[in-house]
């Protein structure tokens, strides 16, 4: 047993809703107690789809346990059959049902349904919800794909955007844009939008670009090694990215491709002198393996950040995050407990996090400004406008993405220089986010304040000092004096000592 | 009563049409959401899988990450193949939780749909260890699983586990049962108090130490409509329960009030004097939200057992009709007062089978229909409005000061249909 409050990843079967809600004309009889139908919300609420996932739940109940709760499955998955006529099936079992042990994939397969029936195994009580989506699209493209001719021009499929991705809807288009101007068409887009029919025609494509690792990696895998596609390793999340997803295509389709890059404003946001004060600016990134590995290029190289800590939750992508992690110099956070990144980004006091939504209420607590990159998603997660990630388009909106929660340029400085302002002080918090502002709560003076390190203690005039330093930067500062004092032997910090420190570590 | 009984016949005689299939509804899990915030000195562990996990943070909706006061002990394959002592494993969690936990006196362990299938003895579990951490923590358990309990059953569940720990008393006493939000348990203590009703001791209290307690010359009324097992311990401790409608809208919280004050025999006159005002002003507030709902036509789903209560108040005080009424499970004993009021007409439905209960719902094609969060947004798409009936169960909506509220949340979606104009202007 393991206590757990918050969670990154839903069950595994939520995965699998993913998949089958992301696709047309296919449906899903889920065996599952009453209560499991909680995960409709998550797509009609969270993702405001206008539509009812396509899944049946058999909604067993305590005295069906000792009766036939599987004449109850094979009822639900008849009915669904009649009701919905769909092209195909997928079945499985919910973590309770994986208990009573009814093999749904067996009891199917005795029904003599005209339509394909794909059984999906999943150990809830293992694994989690990506790799639920992963497996999920696996097998329905290994029950469904058909051996094709390839086509007469040059095509690719998109392979594992699903339900409930992140920015999913977004980035689908723009990567069939660019993908157009480096003349290459999308043959088939799966799962988001394909029906069972499109996943059978997946062959004919001369190459699949993998968009999302975490839900298509396996269907990219087999693919490749049935039907001899190659599919490609770079995810184009970045100005970097994207130009190394460009030459990746242009070497499979083995001609050179022209690529007009005139909308693409990061490089000169970046280097535009307004944007100065992001220089060294320390970030610690967490979320979803994909995501993280492109936000650590994009901070160092594009947004010129100082990445301080990198992680993800998936332990599916714990291996490349870790060689990512050192590549920086740093140790990946490879964990599902929540209570462990707060723990991290509490000690490494960054100025800013990129993360999920869960970093998003940590940095809340803790005062760090955080900017969401990657699932598990939140309605805000997904904006009426136009927001993709990948591609040139994708860039620019990640760096209004990466600057929005910060103080600006020349407003950190005037809060640096006017910080005993009585309402332009550090409580009043960013002017362009608009909260109200407060007023200045004037300190108590204690004599010697509590030791923030076991054998160091501020003392009042350095401590006060301290508090004139931006709410932005404090925690580097007293951080970076309490490492000095350490290595200096001294046991009490003075406000000679904290100047002493802040020349020393002046860059 | 009888000066209330509709001209065409309440609907407590009318034929129910029972129903079993797919139920679009939450598992008794989610009654966490709200209990943990009412007992402030408890917490709740379920016992549970990682889908228990993901329920409860998707039906808060919002985060709550003021360290929560519930969290999920998540099973894992080593559990499952008995390779761990699962007495043993939740001894280590509870043990831990409580050392990071010192402001926590009581202690729900929670069973969930897989505790309940492998049959983990959660009885024996609270027992050991309400020795283990006495006196400082009372440790209680139930079920919430979906397999025995529908969303809000899950608090009646929970206060039902209660009743066999509540101290015996001898005193002729009020006991109201159900958690309502503090400020209008505290309006309710007030309106009681000006009646000369008192002590008035409260099921949930808000922390351990206060004084509920039960006996024979208990007598108790119920503030939720989904306390059927409650219901039953109170009375096996001998308690009395007084009947009444629930306490929605002027009408039910007038008929609520007044079967405890004939009880405690308050005068008319004194009757009179407390409630007219709040019931003045309850009325002028409904009729606000009434002129939007008057005439419209509402089709209830299944959800929270609150459906019954709810068309009495819509029909009866906001002018609307009523063309089904589901609920989860219908207790006679419980919904019978408010099915005496609620005029014939509607068809009553218990159960559900989801998918042909949206047939009827897109044949009859209400004005406003009450459903699940799951259903909402569809059935917006189709051209319906709807109002989702969770927030019916996280909003104050009883008594006099909250009638004009609960109307509004009604009034508010067709009111939004009304305002926005999206189309062409020609």
């Amino acid at each position: 047993m393991k206590l757990t409050v918050w969670t990154y990843e839903g069950p595994p079967h939520v995965g699998a809703m993913r998949v089958a809600t992301a696709m047309k004309g296919l449906h899903y009889v889920l065996h599952a107690p009453q209560g499991d139908t909680y995960a409709d919300l998550l797509f009609t609420m969270i993702e405001r789809r206008n539509h009812r996932p396509p899944v049946s739940y058999t909604t067993f109940q305590a005295r069906d346990l000792g009766a036939d709760t599987a004449t109850l499955f094979k009822k639900s998955c008849q009915d669904a059959v009649d009701r919905f006529q769909p092209e195909a099936i997928i079945v499985g079992a919910s973590c309770t049902a994986e208990l009573i042990q009814d093999d749904p994939a067996g009891l199917s397969e005795t029904m003599g349904l005209t339509i394909p029936v794909i059984p999906l195994e999943l150990p809830s009580y293992s694994r989690k919800e990506n790799f639920g989506a992963d497996e999920t699209f696996y097998q329905i493209v290994k029950a469904l794909a058909k051996p094709k001719d390839r086509t007469a021009r040059v095509t690719c499929n998109i392979l594992g955007p699903t339900a409930l991705g992140f920015r999913a809807r977004d980035d689908v288009e723009e990567l069939t844009g660019l993908l157009s101007d480096l003349g290459v068409q999308v043959n088939v887009t799966a799962p988001l939008g394909a029906t069972p029919s499109d996943i059978a025609r997946l062959p004919a494509a001369h190459f699949n670009v993998l968009l999302s690792p975490e839900t298509g990696e396996a269907a990219a895998r087999w693919l490749e090694k049935t039907y001899g596609q190659p599919f490609t390793k770079i995810v184009p999340i970045g100005v970097g990215a994207t130009r190394d997803f460009i030459a990746e295509v242009s070497d499979i389709i083995g001609k050179p491709v022209l690529i007009d890059e005139s909308r693409l404003r990061l490089p000169w946001w970046s280097r535009s002198v307004d944007s100065t004060y992001l220089t060294g600016k320390r970030v610690f990134i967490f979320g979803d393996g994909t995501h993280v590995a492109a936000h650590a290029r994009i901070a160092r190289d594009e947004m010129g950040f100082e990445v301080v800590g990198l992680g993800c939750y998936n332990r599916e992508m714990a291996r490349p995050v870790r060689a990512l992690a050192k590549s920086y110099g740093l140790e990946a956070l490879i964990t599902d407990d929540y209570l462990e990144v707060e723990a991290a980004i509490e000690a490494l006091s960054p100025e800013m996090i990129l993360g999920t939504q869960m970093e998003r209420h940590i940095g809340k607590r803790l005062g760090i400004p955080c900017a969401v990159i990657s699932a598990p998603v939140h309605v805000q997660d997904f904006p009426a406008r136009y927001s993709p990630q990948v591609g040139f388009e994708g860039a620019n909106v990640i760096f209004d993405t990466l600057i929005h929660p910060l103080v600006m340029g020349l407003e950190e400085h005037l809060l640096t220089m006017f910080r005993d302002d009585f309402e332009f002080h550090d409580d009043a918090g960013p002017s362009h986010h608009g909260g109200k502002a407060t007023a200045k709560v004037e300190p108590v003076a204690e004599e010697v304040h509590a030791p923030q390190d076991d054998n160091i203690i501020w003392l009042a005039d350095a401590e006060k000092e301290l508090k004139k330093i931006p709410f932005f930067v404090r925690g580097k500062a007293r951080r970076n004096t309490e490492t000095y004092a350490t290595q200096k032997g001294l046991h009490q910090i003075s406000l000679d000592t904290l100047y002493e420190a802040k020349a020393h570590y002046a860059r | 009563m009888n000066a209330l009984t509709p001209s065409n016949g309440g609907c407590r005689t009318a034929p129910v049409l029972k129903e079993r299939g797919q139920r679009e509804v939450f598992c008794g899990l989610t009654g966490i959401i709200w209990l943990h915030r009412k007992m402030q000195d408890a917490f709740f562990l379920v016992v549970g899988s990682r889908t228990c996990a993901h329920l409860l943070q998707s039906a808060a909706g919002v985060m709550i990450f003021a360290e929560p006061r519930f969290g999920t002990a998540i099973l894992e394959e080593t559990d499952l193949a008995g390779m761990k002592d699962a007495q043993v494993e939740i001894d280590r969690e509870v043990a831990r939780l409580l050392e990071r936990r010192p402001d926590i006196r009581q202690l729900f362990l929670v069973g969930s749909c897989p505790s309940e299938v492998i049959k983990i003895d959660l009885a024996k579990a609270a027992e050991r260890l309400s020795q283990i951490h006495a006196p400082h923590v009372r440790v209680l358990n139930y079920s919430g699983s979906g397999i025995e309990t529908t969303f809000t059953e899950g608090e009646d569940a929970c206060l039902a586990c209660m009743v066999p720990v509540l101290k015996s008393t001898a005193a002729r006493e009020l006991l109201v049962v159900g958690a309502l939000p503090d400020v209008v348990e505290d309006q309710m203590l007030s309106l009681l108090a000006d009646m000369g009703i008192g002590p008035v001791r409260l099921l949930p209290a808000r922390r351990i130490d206060d004084t509920t307690a039960v006996g024979p010359n208990t007598v108790f009324a119920l503030v939720q409509p989904f306390l059927g097992e409650t219901h039953a311990a109170l009375e096996r401790r001998g308690a009395r329960y007084l009947p009444a409608p629930f306490p929605f809208g002027d009408e039910g919280t007038t008929a609520w009030l007044r079967a405890i004050a004939t009880e405690f025999g308050v005068s008319e006159e004194t009757f009179d004097a407390v409630t007219a005002a709040p019931r003045a002003r309850a009325r002028k507030a409904i009729a606000q939200a009434a002129e939007v709902l008057r005439g419209k036509s509402v089709f209830f789903f299944p959800d929270s057992q609150l459906e019954i209560p709810l068309a009495r108040f819509l029909t009866r005080e906001c002018g609307m009709t009523a063309i089904e009424v589901g609920s989860p499970y219908i207790h006679d004993t419980l919904h019978g007062p408010d099915l005496d009021l609620l005029p014939a007409g509607p068809q009553i439905s218990e159960g559900q089978d989801v998918d042909k209960q949206l047939d009827r719902a897109r044949a009859a094609r209400p004005d406003l229909t009450i459903c699940g969060l799951g259903l909402a947004n569809p059935l917006e798409a189709e051209g319906l409005s709807t109002k989702w009936a969770i927030e019916l169960v996280f909003t104050p909506v009883h008594f006099y000061e909250q009638a004009g509220d609960l109307a509004g949340l009604f009034s508010r979606p067709l009111r939004r249909k009304a305002v926005l104009h999206l189309e062409a202007a020609e």
